[in-house]
């Protein structure tokens, strides 16, 4: 009974996390948020009670039964087995409470609904990449509202953790095995996306933002991305494609050095490789940096580029080499 | 870190001081080592589990691999092993009843077993040497075809060269993890080359070399342990010529029983789990 | 050696002799501690090792904070930043936490409390302090050979593939763990075979217990982090693939390993510390320890308990619902124990003579912290909420409110508990108190702050992170100044006292266990008298003394053997 109105009481859940937030918790933005929330201040509310108790009855004692001269402790009974089987008792039930919430809660939020809408996901070393249905590509996760979405992530390396506060949600990418997680957005708006799995270098740079669109406009959004190879100049292309494949994670386009050399100025440029040798950065070499980049390393940098090999088709390739020769210094 | 002399003190000279007597220091060096026991199980343990987890999931890489063992060199480690746990429990008892003499032939026999079951070894491993069945990130094997092989007789050659194609596996057997089609590769696709498969090809499941990296790490470990009892062999061998162990205190020759009987009962598992399946 | 029988009244006769013989200069010479056998000097040893690995991990933990003072780069790179949290992580676990209290306290007190001269294995504990020191020596070895970044979890694939020291790393914790390993077998013998006539199970100081139930999950546990290091370092020296998906292995694999040990080795933390609290909360508030077969009962509850629950590190790896749900479950079965505890040491203060001496005020601040600590396992117990928080500073706070608030805050009450029994001199209470605020206050502002920060979302092992957490940042730094300072206070006051201070009687407290029952510092062999034993908290036994400035027992025949 008493069950079924705590149950009934869940569905009003929504409301646990007003628009804005909390002190606690980030504005909840997902069908799952609520209930999170919902448990998370019910559990808050619980261990207030028993901190509240704990240290009230500690001040209370330290005061009362301070040691004062010529007086011991009050005689008294050092054990109660009916004490004992009460204070046992009641915080075993409490548990049970909060784990039974918490097992519901997980049940939905590993369960995604049949009719989700799939994206893929890469995770590498240290950036996201999103590929929607039609093939597109992009480094943010753009995604209807209200509609069941499902990521099948995959990591190319190390294990990730795609996480994202507003949603409550959080899986591990682990590298030779695919993941999945589910989430239904409610309220439009840009959501920080990060990776909560240490892998590294610039883990917290691992960023990326949940673009959450009004209703209708995905698809809009979608189509006109899609085609960006066709509707842009191959420079532009080139240059979104840097930005949203992971190149711009380790490659500067204003001279900088980072965990890669930088674009600036690269073509026509004269390398030093590790082996010693040195080679013109052409075309040629360009195209292989991308599909074989173990087999060029500039003198100074790690071997830790992954390979594009299969992820980038002879399109998107050429749309790259020529933004790379666009990048000439001043 | 001597212990303090015993000398003129009018007790068991092998009574340490801080016990009261010596059934209680006996009893305390008894549990210790059973307790030591005890953590060398869950230590070798780990392993066991590794076993149990990837041959659960990929039984196919077991039924294929097993078959580059020699099952009657492992069966001959095993017997040896079992004959050495019986003269050095009989060494003990020697211990127990005063006899020196015999107590250092028991203690010599079950060292020269011991080395006898790492020359075993030795032949085991050179063989997988050889035939680069190693483990994962140094397997290449090159098991080749009969004609090859005959120049090296004996029963390693013979048992490699007939590689069987793998017996079908039961559908039940058969691991349920499907192959992702063009599925994540893992660390660095650049740096992944395809391994080299030799004669080997048709039969071979993928990731056969998990086999050898498990076999390598149980056996490699268990062989360490082996070293290890035998150096403490040794000591006793040398204090039993000096009259030690047959006063009334054999502990030190009990204690080194009971860690030989785990290693001997831990090589029995590995020689059920790693040789013997079907 | 010197019996004092000038002494008024008929108890003082029969006092500990003082003077004659210390263990602390007798015998002489460095050899005589390098090799020593004596467990209160391998006891000192330890501490004073432990308390150094605790100033590295705090000089670690301070740059850390430092760092995160700003967004973005403070005072280093990303790069040096990930090393700074794996060398903070690694030291405090294996170097400090985890041998802590068993060895620096435990060695010195558990056979003083039996009774007796020594462990039952001696040669074994100077072998478990060298082997400590061995792992140490690895470790810095690391840290010289361009340190870790793996984390203090070294996940593979990560470790198997990083370029920095993993190897040296991991061995360091490998030999390190048969330190612990060799300390708990020492401990479960010693109080298997040496317990005094008497003292039955259930009349065994409940700090025994404590250090009873550690020694067990030291023992079965800890052999598994040996060969989860083991084919880690195998893994990247000679790439057996066990862990590599690349070469057929399963990086969740080394999460289970690797957690198998990692979750009980934190009830080898806090079980200790537990212990103290029973021991002191009993004596400072002048009445027999409330409950004492329940408090003993959940220390081993928790202990066996601490086995099952490993898998609450890993709800969003991968492993199956139905694997996540029972974790989840077992997970709350072993938050009851601890607060039957809590209750009890509660209901041992109601009506009883408390006096707020340095012991005691740790006693209260590890009740205030461990609570916190201990509710806030919930969040992380229930599956849906642990989603949210898993990998989020809302875990880092609740493991420092438990480790440090719980396990640091006792060990320094134990500290300062038995201090004038180890050294024969008392500390400034003054400057006690004001190093505990210091420490109370520094805490709460550094770790609070990040309750706050984890459940809005900012993530772990974080060199860079968005604007919106600065000021939390920020206040959480100035926090852990303010405890770093109170550290400094406690430092020169100990440190003073073992010089200046006013010298110690044998039973400053008038507590009734047996390590009270001889001088202060104890002699080499320890009781001049073989002792029966009664009730370990019958604390009317004793009787306060000015002649002696200590208190004695008011019928010394009552537990010697013979009457």
């Amino acid at each position: 009974m008493i069950y079924e109105q705590l149950l009934r009481s869940l569905s009003h859940v929504q409301e646990a996390t007003p628009k804005e937030g909390t002190l606690w918790m980030p504005p909840p933005v997902s069908t799952v948020a609520g209930h999170v929330d919902w448990l998370f201040y019910f559990i808050l509310g619980v261990s207030t009670f028993f901190f509240l108790l704990i240290v009230g009855l500690m001040v209370v004692f330290i005061v009362r039964y301070r040691r004062r001269e010529g007086r011991g402790a009050e005689p008294s009974t050092s054990h109660n087995t009916a004490l004992e089987v009460t204070w046992t008792a009641i915080p075993v039930v409490v548990v049970i409470v909060i784990f039974i919430f918490g097992f519901k809660g997980f049940l939905d939020m590993a369960t995604p609904p049949g009719n989700a809408y799939e994206i893929q996901v890469e995770a590498q070393k240290w950036s996201w990449s999103f590929t929607y249905p039609t093939g597109y590509v992009d480094s943010n996760l753009h995604v209807p509202v209200n509609r069941p979405v499902k990521l099948v992530m995959r990591s190319a390396d190390v294990i990730h953790s795609l996480y994202v506060p507003a949603f409550r949600i959080k899986r591990d990418v682990v590298p030779g095995r695919y993941a999945t997680a589910w989430f239904e957005a409610t309220q439009p708006g840009e959501y920080d996306l990060f990776c909560a799995e240490y892998c590294g270098t610039s883990h917290s740079d691992m960023l990326a933002h949940v673009v959450v669109h009004p209703p209708g406009e995905f698809e809009t959004w979608l189509a006109k991305a899609s085609d960006f190879l066709d509707t842009m100049t191959p420079v532009e292309a080139g240059r979104k494609l840097f930005q949203v494949r992971g190149c711009q994670q380790c490659h500067s386009v204003d001279g900088s050095a980072r965990i890669g050399p930088t674009m600036l100025g690269v073509f026509g440029h004269e390398q030093q490789l590790v082996t010693g040798e040195r080679v013109v950065a052409d075309e040629n070499y360009l195209r292989r940096s991308v599909l074989e980049p173990a087999a060029q390393v500039v003198a100074g940098y790690d071997p830790v580029m992954p390979t594009y090999q299969g992820r980038l088709n002879d399109r998107e390739i050429d749309a790259l080499v020529e933004y790379l020769k666009s990048l000439k210094e001043q | 870190m001597a212990a303090p002399s015993h000398a003129g003190h009018g007790h068991d000279p092998h009574l340490a001081h801080h016990f009261e007597n010596p059934a209680q220091q006996s009893q305390a060096v008894r549990l210790g080592m059973w307790i030591f026991l005890a953590t060398e199980v869950l230590f070798f343990g780990g392993l066991f589990v590794a076993y149990s987890v990837y041959r659960a999931n990929n039984p196919e890489i077991f039924v294929f691999a097993h078959q580059f063992l020699d099952k009657n060199l492992g069966a001959l480690n095993t017997v040896i092993l079992i004959c050495s746990s019986f003269t050095m429990a009989w060494a003990v008892r020697a211990a127990q009843l005063r006899q020196a003499g015999l107590l250092r032939l028991m203690l010599a026999l079950t060292l020269l077993c011991a080395f006898g079951f790492l020359g075993v070894k030795a032949v085991e491993y050179h063989h997988k040497w050889e035939h680069g069945l190693l483990w994962a990130r140094q397997y290449q094997p090159q098991v080749h075809a009969v004609g090859h092989d005959s120049g090296h007789g004996g029963t390693e050659g013979g048992a490699a060269a007939a590689v069987e194609p793998a017996p079908a596996v039961p559908d039940g057997d058969a691991t349920t993890i499907p192959q992702a089609p063009e599925g994540p590769t893992g660390l660095a696709a650049a740096a992944a080359e395809p391994l080299p498969s030799g004669h080997v090809a048709a039969a071979e499941p993928r990731n056969a070399q998990v086999f050898f990296s498990i076999y390598f790490m149980m056996t490699g470990l268990h062989g360490i342990h082996v070293l290890g009892g035998m150096a403490v062999m040794a000591w006793l061998l040398v204090g039993s010529f000096r009259g030690a162990f047959t006063d009334g205190y054999f502990t030190p020759v009990d204690m080194t029983g009971l860690y030989w009987h785990l290693v001997d009962l831990i090589w029995i598992y590995l020689f059920l789990l790693l040789y013997l399946i079907h | 050696m010197a019996v004092d029988t000038s002494a008024a009244a008929a108890p003082a006769a029969d006092l500990p002799g003082t003077g004659g013989p210390s263990y602390l200069d007798h015998p002489r010479g460095l050899g005589s501690w390098l090799f020593t056998l004596d467990h209160k000097r391998i006891g000192v040893m330890y501490l004073v090792a432990i308390l150094t690995s605790f100033l590295l991990g705090g000089v670690f933990a301070l740059l850390v904070r430092t760092e995160l003072l700003t967004p973005g780069p403070t005072i280093m790179d990303a790069d040096t930043y990930n090393k700074m949290f794996t060398l903070h992580g690694a030291v405090m676990v294996f170097l400090f936490i985890i041998p802590g209290i068993p060895a620096a306290l435990g060695n010195f007190v558990l056979p003083l409390m039996l009774g007796a001269k020594d462990v039952a294995l001696p040669r074994l504990n100077l072998a478990s302090f060298y082997f400590w020191v061995a792992g140490a020596v690895f470790s810095l070895v690391s840290i010289v050979l361009g340190a870790v970044d793996t984390g203090w979890t070294f996940y593979t694939p990560y470790s198997t593939t990083t370029s920095s020291a993993v190897v040296s790393m991991t061995l360091g914790a490998f030999i390190l763990g048969f330190s612990s390993i060799f300390t708990g077998l020492n401990f479960i013998v010693t109080i298997h075979t040496m317990r005094p006539e008497g003292m039955s199970w259930f009349k065994m100081p409940l700090f025994l217990w404590g250090l009873y139930s550690t020694a067990i999950i030291q023992v079965l546990a800890t052999p598994v982090l040996g060969i989860t290091l083991l084919l880690l370092a195998a893994e990247r020296v000679l790439g057996i693939g066990i862990f590599d998906p690349a070469l057929g292995g399963d990086p969740v694999l080394y999460q289970h390993f690797f957690w198998f040990y990692s979750h009980p080795a934190v009830y080898i933390m806090i079980l200790p510390a537990m212990g103290i609290i029973s021991e002191v909360v009993s004596v400072f508030s002048g009445k027999h320890i409330f409950g004492y077969r329940f408090i003993a009962a959940s220390s081993v509850a928790i202990a066996v308990l601490s086995f099952l629950v490993w898998g609450h590190h890993m709800f969003t790896s991968g492993q199956s619902g139905l694997t996540n749900v029972i974790f989840s479950a077992l997970t709350f079965s072993v938050a009851i124990p601890s607060a039957v505890k809590v209750f009890n040491w509660l209901a041992t203060m109601y009506k009883g003579s408390i006096r707020l001496a340095a012991p005691m005020v740790y006693v209260l601040s590890f009740l205030f912290l461990f609570a916190i600590g201990g509710l806030t396992g919930l969040f992380l117990g229930a599956l849906s909420t642990d989603i949210h928080l898993h990998d989020t500073y809302f875990v880092v706070a609740h493991f420092h409110y438990v480790m440090f608030g719980g396990t640091v805050i006792a060990f320094l009450g134990g500290i300062h508990y038995w201090w004038p029994k180890m050294f024969g001199r008392m500390y400034s209470e003054k400057w006690a108190a004001v190093a505990a605020l210091l420490i109370f206050v520094g805490f709460n502002l550094t770790f609070f702050t990040q309750f706050v920060m984890g459940s809005h979302g900012m993530p772990r092992r974080y060199f860079n992170y968005l604007p919106e957490f600065t000021a939390y940042h920020q206040a959480s730094t100035v926090g852990s100044y303010v405890l770093g300072l109170g550290f400094v206070v406690m430092a020169a006051y100990l440190l003073h006292s073992l010089v200046r201070g006013a010298k110690a009687p044998a039973n400053p407290w008038g507590g009734a266990t047996f390590e009270w029952e001889t001088t202060s510092p104890p002699k080499p062999h320890n009781f001049d008298r073989e002792l029966v034993a009664g009730d370990p908290y019958d604390l009317d036994a004793l009787v306060w003394d000015a002649a002696s400035g200590g208190y004695v027992r008011r019928d010394p025949a009552a537990i010697r053997v013979g009457g």
